[in-house]
């Protein structure tokens, strides 16, 4: 750990002695605790495109991810619900997704942008739908075969199968894929 | 801003606007009276004639109408009064739909108090008002002028038709005494623009007692609104952190102890625990004052409660800024409890909520495919919310014949205020929308 920060300033000062490998602050920050948390990470991902943020918001908002999602450049970035600290190897496993630039979603967030939209999910079937979920996650083709337990030939065959129904472009990188599904559970926002 | 009657008693008075505003008012108010005379004696005229033809009987029997017109107008000109702002006098309708409109119309005070200001303004005091000013502006001013009459005249020349005058001195001695009563004219224009003001405003003001009622009630509100949200503060920065440090304790003893054991079984059991309290924590808080809402304003929020409802709902919402926190949170809880009950009672497939801002006032749409039959009489959730529309001063109305659809709409009035925090560094634009 390079610094411990206790607000939205000070996080960006620090950001920018100790250049860190990654980032990891909570939406709500002093001196107004409200989203300044959430406004640094976004600040620091248009400023520095390079550098993984980190997310933890004691709610699910998908506009707060959203924000996140859609700014920055290339490297890592994710929104996680502050629960999931508490779940100490998948929280590691997720910053070490994140640090390696990798794409993470929390979950609820994820879950809840299936259970609104039901029209076009209806065509999917239940280990579509299962496959789905950890795409919109930001989980890597290796990672839904593990979680899973499927083939990995089997998971290339789902995920087409979704892209197709659901009118998706295809995308290798998994940070685009979570975009363009995220867009669609949202229904075009963003 | 002081009233005219306060101005009148402090020096350097005519050095004021006072004198001419008081002019200006009075022959607004007599300008309007004039077209006011034309317009009723017309509309009686012709209402008379075609009574005949039972076409004027609702012609005529709307006569009393023309009160809210002239009313309304009554209270804008007093805004060139200054003092105290006048309150609109009428009651929000009982429902929506025009008859329940001129049911609460015909059926209050305030309805016939303006109509009697309107007959009084139209047949009596507008050729008053008239006179006053032309007495105190005019009458001056042709004395003023007196020099100059008696120079193209060349003999004499008639003071007000009743004084001859030849000599130039004399007739200089009366312009200065027409300068001087011109310069004191303000005097006599403020007293009758007071008077003429504070018939108008006991004809077409509110109560004020009504009116403090309304301040008092809106604090409260605010107070409320003030205690929730610091309520949510406490149990975010309080329970809710020692929870996520509870929880993420237990996830290190999980850890730590051997797998698959009896105490692997228990921790994992406990954590579970903790998650769930974690979790109805969050939406208890959540339900409290959501944050989005304090964060991001109406349109987040409610593309928000869209994802939290069970129903497919089609948010478009868009506004020009951020709307004051009592009249956002006034809103939210409309829409929330909307679609809340659309799912809950009205078995409907799905809902839309629409939102915009114009003219000063923010109207919300939350419409669904349900059933209908909701009743603001017996729906105790329903009232709850029109008390609490009504205090930010706007109204709830629900339209939801048996078989539906429903709709609910709030309109409040309100201006947007600037907040350039979430508009410089918000990379979205203030609106947004979401479909379904």
């Amino acid at each position: 750990m390079a610094a411990a920060v206790g607000d939205a300033d000070a996080l960006l000062a620090a950001v920018a002695e100790h250049r860190p490998d990654l980032v990891l602050t909570d939406v709500r920050m002093p001196p107004g605790l409200a989203d300044e948390g959430l406004r640094a990470a976004l600040h620091l991902r248009a400023e520095r495109p390079d550098l993984p943020v980190l997310v933890l918001s004691q709610y699910v908002q998908r506009s707060y991810a959203a924000d996140l999602l859609a700014g920055g450049g290339g490297a890592g970035v994710g929104y996680l619900l502050k629960d999931r600290v508490g779940h100490v190897e998948e929280f590691l496993a997720a910053v070490d997704t994140v640090a390696a630039g990798g794409t993470v979603v929390d979950p609820e967030v994820v879950r809840r942008l299936l259970a609104r939209r039901r029209d076009p999910l209806e065509r999917l079937t239940p280990r579509e739908r299962e496959v789905l979920e950890l795409m919109a996650r930001g989980c890597s083709n290796a990672e839904i075969c593990r979680r899973l337990t499927v083939s990995e030939a089997a998971t290339a065959k789902h995920i087409g199968n979704i892209l197709l129904k659901l009118d998706l472009p295809p995308a290798e990188d998994t940070h685009r894929r979570v975009l363009a599904v995220l867009a669609h559970l949202g229904g075009g926002e963003d | 801003m002081s009233d005219c009657w306060q101005a009148l008693r402090r020096p350097g008075f005519l050095r004021t606007a006072w004198p001419w505003r008081s002019a200006a008012y009075l022959l607004a108010c007599a300008l309007a009276g004039a077209v006011l005379c034309a317009v009723l004696l017309l509309w009686a005229a012709v209402g008379g004639a075609l009574s005949v033809l039972l076409v004027g009987v609702p012609l005529l029997a709307a006569l009393p109408l023309a009160g809210l017109v002239s009313g309304a107008g009554e209270r804008r000109l007093l805004r060139l009064m200054g003092g105290a702002p006048v309150p609109d006098p009428h009651r929000v309708p009982d429902g929506p739909g025009p008859r329940a409109w001129l049911r609460t119309r015909y059926a209050e005070g305030a309805t016939w108090r303006e109509a009697g200001g309107a007959v009084l303004s139209a047949f009596l005091l507008w050729p008053l008002e008239l006179l006053v000013v032309a007495g105190a502006l005019l009458v001056p001013a042709w004395l003023v002028t007196t020099p100059l009459q008696l120079a193209l005249d060349g003999e004499q020349v008639n003071v007000l038709k009743v004084w001859q005058l030849h000599a130039p001195g004399q007739a200089w001695a009366v312009a200065a005494g027409g300068a001087v009563l011109l310069a004191l004219a303000g005097y006599p224009l403020a007293v009758a623009a007071g008077t003429r003001a504070a018939l108008a405003r006991a004809l077409a003001g509110g109560q004020e007692r009504v009116g403090e009622l309304v301040r008092s009630r809106a604090r409260l509100v605010d107070a409320f609104e003030a205690e929730r949200r610091r309520i949510e503060r406490d149990l975010h920065d309080g329970a809710q952190q020692r929870l996520v440090a509870l929880s993420m304790s237990l996830g290190l003893a999980r850890l730590d102890a051997p797998p698959g054991g009896p105490l692997a079984r228990r921790l994992a059991a406990a954590h579970a625990e903790a998650d769930a309290a974690l979790a109805e924590l969050r939406e208890l808080v959540h339900g409290i004052h959501p944050r989005v809402l304090a964060d991001r304003g109406l349109p987040d929020a409610c593309a928000d409660l869209a994802d939290r409802s069970v129903l497919p709902v089609a948010v478009d919402v868009r506004l020009p800024g951020r709307l004051p926190a009592a009249v956002e949170s006034a809103g939210y809880f409309a829409v929330a409890e909307a679609l809340a009950n659309a799912a809950r009672h009205a078995g409907a497939s799905a809902a839309r909520v629409h939102g915009r801002w114009s003219a000063g006032r923010l109207r919300l749409d939350v419409s669904d495919d349900g059933t209908g039959g909701a009743d603001p009489a017996r729906g105790t959730g329903l009232t709850g919310l029109a008390d609490r529309v009504a205090v930010v001063g706007g109204r709830l109305s629900v339209s939801s014949p048996p078989g539906g659809p429903t709709l609910l709409r709030v309109e409040i009035p309100c201006t947007p205020t600037t907040d350039p925090r979430s508009a410089s560094s918000s990379p979205r634009t203030p609106s947004s929308s979401a479909r379904a």
